[in-house]
């Protein structure tokens, strides 16, 4: 799936003959050096920096991308990532384990994560029936649970932090006690 | 040469998985991933992977099986290999499998069947749901199957769980919708011809206590012109079940959508209109015999329950009343739960139908905590026939968990290097084993897709054996 889209991307790229985006290390650890994010960003964004003349790309680049950060066994990982992209996307792009069985067809919930901020989390629009009923089947299930495929980035939610299942088995033992909704 | 020596070095710890099912296939992806020596090789009976997502996910539910992509992946790792048509108890016996690896992780799910074990169970028309569910999804060892759909418009599914509400659905569903899935297609010619209109899913508890999800359940509700009855009375909820619904989300969601289809169901189904009829509190006494069909059922007796709650656990059980009732049918389907089939020298809970284990370690006897060298389980072998496929995951990662603390230990590795995928290669060519590969696999895949293409459908399940088997020498 991603593959395709990197291809197809990459491709558009091409037969618009834009420069090649700069090479820019935004991962505190890029752990996927091939794959930059640079390639992922909406093609809307795409047509829209060569057509602005007001901001340059640089500060465009960042006004489309939100701060993200992932809390796992091994500890966290802040990422950029673009509006209109799904945390489940964005975690595979980042080499980040989250796992995405159905590949964000809803039909899975091995994808479920743990929005860790109250206010960030009533942000998100609620669950439609269809996510919630996948929700009911999520492995330690909390009040403020979604599924990454379904929590699209945009601008409101610049700074969130949302903790792996795995992370969330830690704090359990750790005494972190994850409600039953 | 170096490196040709490091990786043979590291290369040491032969592992072999039995089963290709979600359980076999994140045992393998983690194994893979946890040990960079490993090699994994996945054996399975039939010459297709992914188990029950090939031969239990309904057909109408394509997006549960893109999970096959990750799988795989996972075969197409160079430390991986499948061998498929290889059955555990046949082609090859546990004792040889453990003298072949260092670590052998059973995974070979429930091919069996919990049964009530009341009278009238073995007439004809009484079919378990896995048998109906196996034919439907084109498994070999049921392509010649032949429920009677003709006979009769009434269709009675014993339970109401997933399974029971899929077998329901694909009774229900008008089948040119069934036409564009990958159903086997003796099963969507059956269905065309059937004469099942009306399907009783009976539980023994009540609406509270039903063991769907809310997923099927919507589904199944929203099936195009279907009547759907279910009792009001019914519905009244006592303490108890208030009880247990504010500890069980599920519960609380599936109660509230039966309430919705109850009070917003027509009175009365149309004319020719099919129906969907939801019973709770009846418990089968006994299977009724055909008098003009002699060896065949034509009903079903019930006694009438109340629920009774369970000291401690907060959960209700069923008790009879001494209330009996006859339902008439032609066709029974039985979902009451799937049950594994021990093997030679596998320690086996025959009252559960699992492997007795502690975090996936085989344990040898019941009384003490000993625990077999190298063997463990996971998936439904290990759990019971449970669960979602990311169950599987999560099964998988406490049996790898327990596999990489014993390697920790020296307790696997400790034993001189042992032969793995050569050894079980070269004795299974011994054997005159047709060994399928996860290439051979891939051209069965092909094949499938090529024939699904020329009808409509994602793909064109090959059902027969050496058809099959036939597909992989072109
Ligand atoms: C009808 C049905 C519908 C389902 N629908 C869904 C769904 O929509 N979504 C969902 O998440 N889950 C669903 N499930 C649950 C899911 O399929 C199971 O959780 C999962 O498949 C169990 O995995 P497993 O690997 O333990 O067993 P299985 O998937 O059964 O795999 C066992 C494998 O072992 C092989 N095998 C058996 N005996 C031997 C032997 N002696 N030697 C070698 N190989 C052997 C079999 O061929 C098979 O490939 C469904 C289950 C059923 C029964
Ligand atoms: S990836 Fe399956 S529900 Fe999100």
């Amino acid at each position: 799936m991603f593959i395709s889209k990197i291809s197809r991307l990459v491709g558009a790229q091409a037969f618009k003959g834009l420069p090649k985006a700069p090479i820019t290390i935004r991962s505190k650890r890029s752990f996927f050096p091939l794959v930059q994010n640079d390639y992922f960003e909406p093609s809307s964004h795409r047509l829209f920096s060569t057509t602005a003349t007001e901001t340059s790309p640089e500060e465009n680049e960042e006004a489309q991308k939100i701060s993200v950060t992932f809390f796992d066994n091994d500890g966290e990982r802040e990422i950029k990532v673009p509006v209109g992209m799904s945390m489940l996307e964005a975690a595979h792009e980042n080499d980040i384990e989250l796992e995405g069985a159905c590949e964000g067809s809803l039909a899975c919930s091995t994808c479920h994560v743990v929005v860790m901020d109250v206010e960030q989390y009533n942000k998100l629009e609620d669950p439609t029936d269809e996510e919630n009923d996948m929700l009911d089947l999520a492995f330690g299930l909390t009040e403020t649970s979604r599924l990454g495929c379904q929590v699209i980035a945009k601008p409101e939610l610049d700074g969130l932090r949302l903790a792996l299942p795995a992370a969330t088995r830690n704090f359990a033992v750790d005494g972190y006690k994850p409600k039953p909704h | 040469m170096v490196l040709a020596m490091f990786v043979r070095k590291f290369s040491s710890l032969r592992v072999c998985v039995v089963g290709s099912g979600p359980a076999g296939f994140y045992t393998a992806e983690k194994m893979l991933k946890a040990h960079e020596g490993a090699e994994v090789d996945i054996i399975d009976r039939l010459p297709t992977p992914f188990g029950l997502v090939r031969s239990g996910v309904a057909p109408d539910h394509p997006e549960t099986k893109i999970v096959i992509n990750q799988f795989s992946r996972v075969a197409h790792n160079e430390r991986c290999s499948f061998f498929g048509n290889v059955s555990l108890g046949s082609s090859i016996s546990l004792s040889e499998l453990r003298q072949i690896y260092h670590v052998v992780v059973l995974a070979y799910g429930a091919e069996s069947d919990r049964v009530f074990g009341i009278s009238g169970e073995e007439l004809k028309g009484v079919h378990s749901a896995r048998e109906f569910v196996w034919w439907y999804n084109g498994h070999p060892d049921y392509s010649k199957f032949t429920p009677d759909l003709q006979s009769t418009d009434t269709a009675i599914v014993l339970g109401q769980g997933n399974v029971a509400l899929d077998v329901a659905r694909i009774l229900l569903r008008p089948p040119k919708e069934l036409a564009t899935t990958d159903i086997a297609t003796h099963a969507l010619d059956a269905l065309r011809e059937s004469s099942i209109r009306k399907v009783y899913l009976v539980g023994r508890r009540g609406p509270v206590q039903a063991a769907c999800t809310a997923k099927e359940l919507r589904e199944i509700l929203a099936i195009k012109d279907l009547h759907i009855n279910i009792k009001e009375a019914d519905l009244l909820k006592t303490s108890a079940d208030e009880e247990e619904m504010k500890n069980n989300r599920i519960r609380r969601r599936v109660f509230e959508l039966l309430s919705k289809a109850s009070s917003s169901a027509a009175p009365h189904p149309s004319l020719g209109q099919r129906e969907l009829h939801f019973t709770f509190f009846r418990k089968p006494e006994k299977f009724l015999e055909s008098s003009d069909r002699s060896g065949y059922v034509d009903g079903v007796n019930f006694e009438k329950t109340t629920l009774k709650g369970s000291a401690g656990s907060g959960n209700q059980i069923a008790a009879g009343t001494g209330q009996y009732e006859d339902l008439n049918c032609g066709l029974v389907l039985k979902s009451i739960g799937y049950k594994s089939v021990p093997v030679d020298g596998l320690p086996f809970d025959h009252s559960k139908g699992v492997v007795p284990n502690i975090r996936g370690r085989v344990v040898s006897s019941s009384d003490d905590a000993q625990t077999e060298d190298g063997l463990y389980v996971c998936g439904w072998l290990k759990r019971g026939p449970t669960g979602i496929i990311a169950t599987n995951l999560y099964d998988a990662e406490e049996t790898v968990a327990s596999i990489s603390e014993d390697i920790a230990k020296k307790k696997l590795t400790s034993a001189s290097s042992k032969p793995g995928r050569e050894g079980l290669s070269q004795l299974l060519e011994n054997r005159n084993v047709q060994v399928v590969t996860f290439t051979d696999w891939e051209k069965i895949d092909s094949e499938e897709k090529r024939l699904g293409s020329l009808k409509g459908k994602p793909r064109e399940k090959i059902t027969d054996w050496n058809d099959l088997l036939q597909v992989t020498t072109k």
